[in-house]
């Protein structure tokens, strides 16, 4: 049965590396998910997070565990699965280390989308609005985006097209904040667009979980096709995958997964370029492979940032988003030095 | 392996192609099947790549029928279609830095679509591909780093890994060192030998002379010529075709061709 014996002839086979990596996330995601639990400004002390989150009394602890740290935690791992999800899909479908859904105007669409919901208040009339109108602005985007990069995108215009994008959208909302007659409700918006995961409630959760659940499931099964692509359009559609079908499903899953992330949190940038990249050689640059390694990788590394913004010393909480932003940028910019003098 | 008489094949009538409002092909007839090779050859914008594409598929004809195996190619399952016709693109590109081995392996996704994985299945089949194609030593690099030669034969071990009955192979041999040209037309011979049908598209007159059992001559979307190399590439049907005197020989009994001239200057210049 065994092949021979070179180290990479287990290539097929599931290596050990592999099993090893995808155990090393889960352990990292369950880590980092008890530590959110137990921090925040009312300390709880390790060997009580658990009890405390499976309690029924209303002791303190329980209701700071189940009502507040429970969802934060939860949407924290809900979030980043989808950012790292989607940036590995669209990577893999434009092969293009860059692409990413911040970066290409799918976050920021998804904004203007809720934005639009609030600012009308549909968003008031339910809750379903919030996520329903940020995924048609995530599909719109990333329809567009599709349509200008055209059949064969190159770096330079996926990134200009998510420039257009993005500066679109960015006035468009800039608008909704300048015409608001509520100076109130205006500064929700900013602080919204900041990204944060603070004070949501499980009703949070259950709002988005179907829509993200259905667009990792599109994402998902993208795998093989994703693979097969690695040796070009006509290569895969020789192989048997109809890439009309594949970018439906791309488009149609990361609209989903991160149009319901930024409803509940905010734009929250770079996950989705992070993620993919630092996991891209552990599964042997498999586009299909990467899928569910950036899946658990995104939401490992956006626990890690939430739990990174409840521990700065600022006397306002430091907004998610602009922590990533201020650690993902540098980054891409470092990832464009490296394709410049590389290209993949 | 015995010549079985349910051999895999493509027919084609009065298919006519057009690409950007231009016609490529024009109502053309023509059969491709049984064991061995057939050279496709013609100018370059003859209409070669895109035959190519319209038997797999990814072309519709404006007219006419594509049929394999007496059903048209577009009505076949892409994957099952995938498991019987294997096709080697044109520049074989890739994308990302994956191994040889998981590149080859890739040739296996339309039969782990039908039947789900078969991990010692594939294995023996990518072990055999990167025997055949003499890219064992690859195995572990990265399919990036690979030379023009080592790039094609890998891709053709993809290919080979899926255990087509036809192979469609567009220009594999472009760019490729006299040493690597043989190798990869070596491999294509032993996987027609083995009963396959291999159609590749050829612009060495003398590779195709030497290897080809069959050559189809394409000029304007039409069939110039179709028949033993013998026949067609006689230095008429060259000159009619190409524009270019050849000297047509032998060396021990097997074809060479060497184009020598331009026989209409004017003519071919103004390309």
């Amino acid at each position: 049965m065994e092949s021979i014996a070179t180290p990479e002839s287990a290539a097929l086979k599931r290596p050990a590396s592999q099993t090893l990596l995808f155990a090393g996330l889960g352990l990292g995601i369950a880590v980092l998910f008890v530590i959110s639990l137990g921090l925040g400004t009312v300390h709880i002390p390790a060997a009580r997070i658990f009890p405390a989150l499976v309690a029924s009394d209303n002791s303190p602890f329980a209701i700071i565990v189940q009502e507040i740290r429970l969802p934060r935690a939860i949407l924290g791992a809900l979030v980043g699965a989808s950012l790292g999800l989607s940036g590995a899909a669209l990577q893999g479908l434009l092969r293009n280390p860059l692409a990413e859904p911040a970066i290409i105007g799918t976050s920021s669409s998804a904004a203007l989308g809720a934005v639009v919901a609030l600012y009308y208040g549909f968003a008031a009339l339910t809750p379903l609005a919030l996520p329903l109108f940020a995924i048609c602005g995530a599909v719109a985007a990333t329809m567009v985006l599709f349509a200008l990069a055209g059949r064969d995108p190159g770096v330079l215009t996926i990134i200009l097209a998510g420039v257009a994008l993005s500066s679109l959208t960015g006035a468009l909302i800039s608008v909704a904040i300048n015409l608001s007659p509520d100076p109130h409700a205006s500064l929700e918006i900013v602080f919204w667009l900041l990204g944060s995961l603070s004070d949501r409630s499980m009703s949070h959760v259950w709002l988005v979980l179907p829509f993200m659940l259905v667009g990792w499931a599109l994402l998902l099964r993208c795998g093989p096709a994703l693979d097969a692509l690695t040796l070009g359009e006509e290569t895969a559609a020789s192989l048997g995958f109809s890439l009309k079908r594949l970018r439906l499903a791309v488009v149609i899953g990361t609209a989903l997964a991160v149009g319901a992330g930024v409803a509940v949190s905010g734009a929250i940038g770079f996950i989705g370029l992070v993620v993919p990249h630092l996991l891209r050689p552990l599964v042997g640059h498999r586009p299909g492979l990467l899928l569910p390694a950036s899946a658990m990788g995104g939401a490992a590394l956006l626990l890690a940032a939430d739990i990174g913004v409840r521990l700065m010393p600022t006397h306002a909480e430091f907004k998610l988003g602009v922590l990533t932003a201020l650690l993902g940028a540098p980054f891409f910019l470092v990832l464009i030095l490296n394709t410049r003098r590389r290209p993949l | 392996m015995p010549l079985s008489q349910t051999l895999a094949g493509f027919s084609l009538r009065g298919v006519r192609v057009s690409r950007s409002g231009r016609g490529v092909i024009d109502g053309l007839d023509l059969d491709l099947g049984g064991a061995g090779i057939v050279g496709l050859i013609g100018p370059n914008g003859a209409g070669k790549t895109t035959l190519l594409k319209t038997l797999m598929g990814f072309l519709a004809p404006d007219t006419g029928s594509v049929h394999f195996e007496s059903k048209p190619v577009a009505g076949w399952d892409r994957a099952a279609l995938a498991c019987r016709v294997g096709y080697l693109a044109q520049g074989a590109p890739c994308f990302w830095p994956m191994t040889v081995e998981n590149v080859v392996g890739l040739g296996r996704t339309p039969h782990h679509r039908r039947f789900g994985p078969d991990g010692a299945k594939d294995r023996a089949a990518v072990g055999a591909a990167l025997a055949a194609t003499g890219v064992e030593h690859l195995r572990g690099r990265s399919a990036l780093d690979l030379s023009g030669g080592e790039r094609v034969r890998v891709m053709l071990a993809r290919v080979l890994a899926g255990a087509p009955d036809v192979l469609l192979a567009d220009e594999p041999v472009a760019g490729l060192d006299p040493h690597y040209q043989l190798q990869v037309m070596e491999v294509l011979r032993a996987s027609a030998d083995a009963g396959r049908t291999v159609v590749v598209v050829l612009h060495d007159l003398t590779l195709a002379a030497r290897f080809c059992d069959r050559v189809v001559l394409l000029d304007y979307g039409r069939v110039a010529a179709d028949g033993a190399p013998i026949d067609v590439l006689s230095p008429e049907s060259l000159h009619e075709v190409f524009g270019v005197t050849a000297l047509v020989g032998r060396h021990r009994e097997a074809l060479y061709v060497l184009p020598w001239s331009l026989s209409q200057p004017t003519a071919r210049a103004a390309e």
